[in-house]
């Protein structure tokens, strides 16, 4: 058997792939944040809820309407994101010439109805949800066996960041969201209507978050507390990249993913804090975050 | 004395006569939970009323606090004020940690440090030996107070959490009427001309988390004897939004409002616990209620309709 550093090679390769999924997830929830931060100027702690609803919606369409994986991985994030445009129109429109801190309160409060909601109807013990037929065997790769759903996800998540930082950074439509998110005002005196682009806004980040849950749903069980369980770590990843940069954050967050793979093999006792301790290192170092603007 | 108004020594007084005539009618181990929370809750109050800096994480240090002393007088056999005060030195010397690393960043970002750091102390719960993981440390003794004054009767408990709680109340207002604390306030209220006037803010904002967190690990060390069990759930990220809800319901910033929302929202638990999560839904509930209508809280408001300051 290989070995590197004392460890055998598929132990590493296998955890690897597993940090690259949980770097996955971690890309498009940051990336969620980040954009909603930079527009709306507000920490949504609701985004591990909607993350956990996503999953939820697809586990509903399958079981109530029959409705598979592959329209579910469209119409959850749909759904969601709806109701995200309904969550920015009904409560946190009211928030945007307060103080930052409120923003956080009240979609701390969100979540906190709306885990405590699916617990109610679902329970705490996560149910199952069948990993599509086409994804369901393992891919030979030569030096190793890969479980396909593996690859689709670190593969999907990626296509859909770099598409979220193209629309971002080259369209017409990305390029008046940067000026928004610079100067409000300004933008509203040309012409563009700012709070509807606030709301379209916080209804795109929460089909991210949405997209990221059904893509989550067949790997880790289906669970109300899915979401809060991340949510915090990704606070981290967000402090460590800093929010100024989208690509930032998807690089940031995948390379966190593979960090923590890496201490799954070599010091497995450090695993579930090693994020933390990256975060502290990079306070005293560049306070700014690795791609933050201070 | 001690910096109150005539209305705050009023209110003051009431709260003592409260404190010591709720026995004869209400159950005192309730009662201790409430104070214990009532403590906390001002602990937090102290770095967000007064300087303005959400720590999203301070359940850390309570659940720290409650862990230590819950520990040493069970396997040291230390009497009660000697594990209540390792606890809340346990908490002092985690938030002097915490907060050197927090106050490098401000706003929002500094809520999201505190909170990320908490869920690190809570990992670390889970793993730790000492702390007895999902079990938590169990059938925790109530130490003698000073070695020779029995603890084990409700009554007796209750007298010494209520010294705790008072205590720890007048130090939390004597600081903020100390010059220190007039400075904590011009952080709040204007933080680039506090440093304009030639403060060294950081050393203030570090010195006042210190001093929030070492009351928050009193406030857990004394929850850990009452109830003889330290657990996880004092860790957990919704202890944190526990202690912040309490401070919101009662007010944000006001002297008698954490208090005051410690009381109702432990009230509300215990009447609502036969139903499950309809806790956690409520609580989220209030949460936006008064995030969007009371942003002053309970007392807040009073205090604006009575034109007092409470």
């Amino acid at each position: 058997m290989i070995m590197i550093f004392g460890k055998p090679l598929l132990l590493l390769y296998g955890q690897l792939t597993l940090g690259l999924i949980n770097g996955a997830f971690y890309a498009l929830l940051s990336l969620g944040l980040a954009i909603i931060f930079g527009m709306l100027n507000i920490i949504n702690f609701a985004h591990g809820a909607l993350f956990m609803l996503g999953a939820f919606v697809a586990w509903a369409l399958l079981n109530y309407l029959g409705i598979g994986y592959w329209p579910a991985l469209l119409l959850a994030p749909i759904i969601v994101g709806i109701f995200g445009v309904v969550l920015e129109r009904t409560l946190i429109n009211k928030l945007y010439k307060l103080d930052h801190l409120y923003g956080l309160l009240l979609t701390f409060g969100c979540a906190l109805i709306i885990e405590g909601l699916a617990r109610n109807a679902f329970g705490s013990s996560g149910m199952p949800y069948t990993i599509p037929a086409v994804l369901s065997r393992p891919l030979d790769l030569g030096f190793m066996m890969l479980p396909a759903y593996r690859a689709w996800v670190v593969v999907a998540a990626a296509v859909v960041c770099l598409a979220t930082w193209l629309v971002i950074e080259k369209t017409p439509l990305g390029s008046t969201l940067r000026a928004a998110t610079e100067n409000a005002a300004l933008v509203q005196a040309f012409g563009v209507n700012v709070p509807r682009m606030l709301t379209l806004t916080y209804g795109a980040g929460a089909a991210l978050a949405a997209f990221a849950g059904v893509l989550a749903a067949p790997i880790y069980s289906v669970n109300p507390n899915m979401g809060s369980n991340f949510i915090i770590t990704v606070f981290a990843v967000v402090v460590i990249g800093g929010m100024g940069s989208i690509l930032g954050s998807i690089v940031t967050g995948f390379g966190l993913g593979i960090i923590e793979g890496l201490t799954k093999v070599y010091y497995p006792q450090a695993s579930s804090t090693v994020i933390f301790v990256v975060m502290a290192i990079v306070l005293l170092a560049r306070p700014a975050g690795l791609f933050g603007r201070a | 004395m001690l910096g109150f108004s005539r209305a705050q020594a009023g209110g003051f007084a009431a709260m003592v006569a409260l404190i010591a005539l709720a026995p004869t009618v209400l159950y005192p181990v309730f009662l201790m939970k409430v104070l214990c929370f009532a403590l906390f809750a001002c602990a937090f109050n102290l770095l967000i009323g007064y300087v303005g800096l959400l720590s999203f994480g301070h359940a850390a240090y309570f659940g720290m606090g409650s862990y230590v002393a819950a520990w040493v007088a069970k396997n040291w056999g230390l009497s009660a004020e000697l594990s209540i005060l390792l606890g809340g030195l346990t908490g002092a010397g985690l938030g002097a940690a915490f907060g050197w690393l927090a106050i490098r960043r401000s706003g929002i970002y500094f809520s999201m440090i505190t909170l990320a750091l908490a869920q690190m102390v809570y990992f670390f719960c889970v793993q730790a030996p000492f702390t007895g993981g999902e079990d938590g440390i169990q059938q925790v003794p109530r130490a003698p107070l000073f070695g020779v004054i029995p603890m084990r009767s409700d009554m007796a408990m209750y007298w010494m959490v209520a010294a705790v709680f008072l205590l720890g109340f007048l130090l939390i207002h004597r600081i903020v009427h100390s010059p220190f604390g007039q400075v904590m306030k011009a952080i709040r209220e204007n933080e680039p001309r506090a440093i304009s006037l030639g403060y060294r803010t950081d050393d203030y904002k570090w010195m006042a988390f210190v001093l929030s967190t070492f009351l928050a690990g009193i406030a857990g060390g004394t929850k850990a004897l009452v109830f003889g069990i330290a657990t996880l759930t004092d860790v957990e990220w919704t202890m944190h939004g526990q202690v912040v809800l309490m401070s919101l319901v009662g007010g944000l910033g006001t002297v008698f409002g954490p208090a005051a929302g410690a009381l109702i929202l432990t009230a509300m638990e215990n009447y609502l616990a036969r139903f499950g999560d309809w806790v956690t839904i409520t609580q989220g509930t209030i949460f936006v209620l008064c995030v969007l209508a009371f942003r002053r809280g309970l007392v807040g408001e009073l205090g604006g309709m009575l034109r007092l300051e409470l």
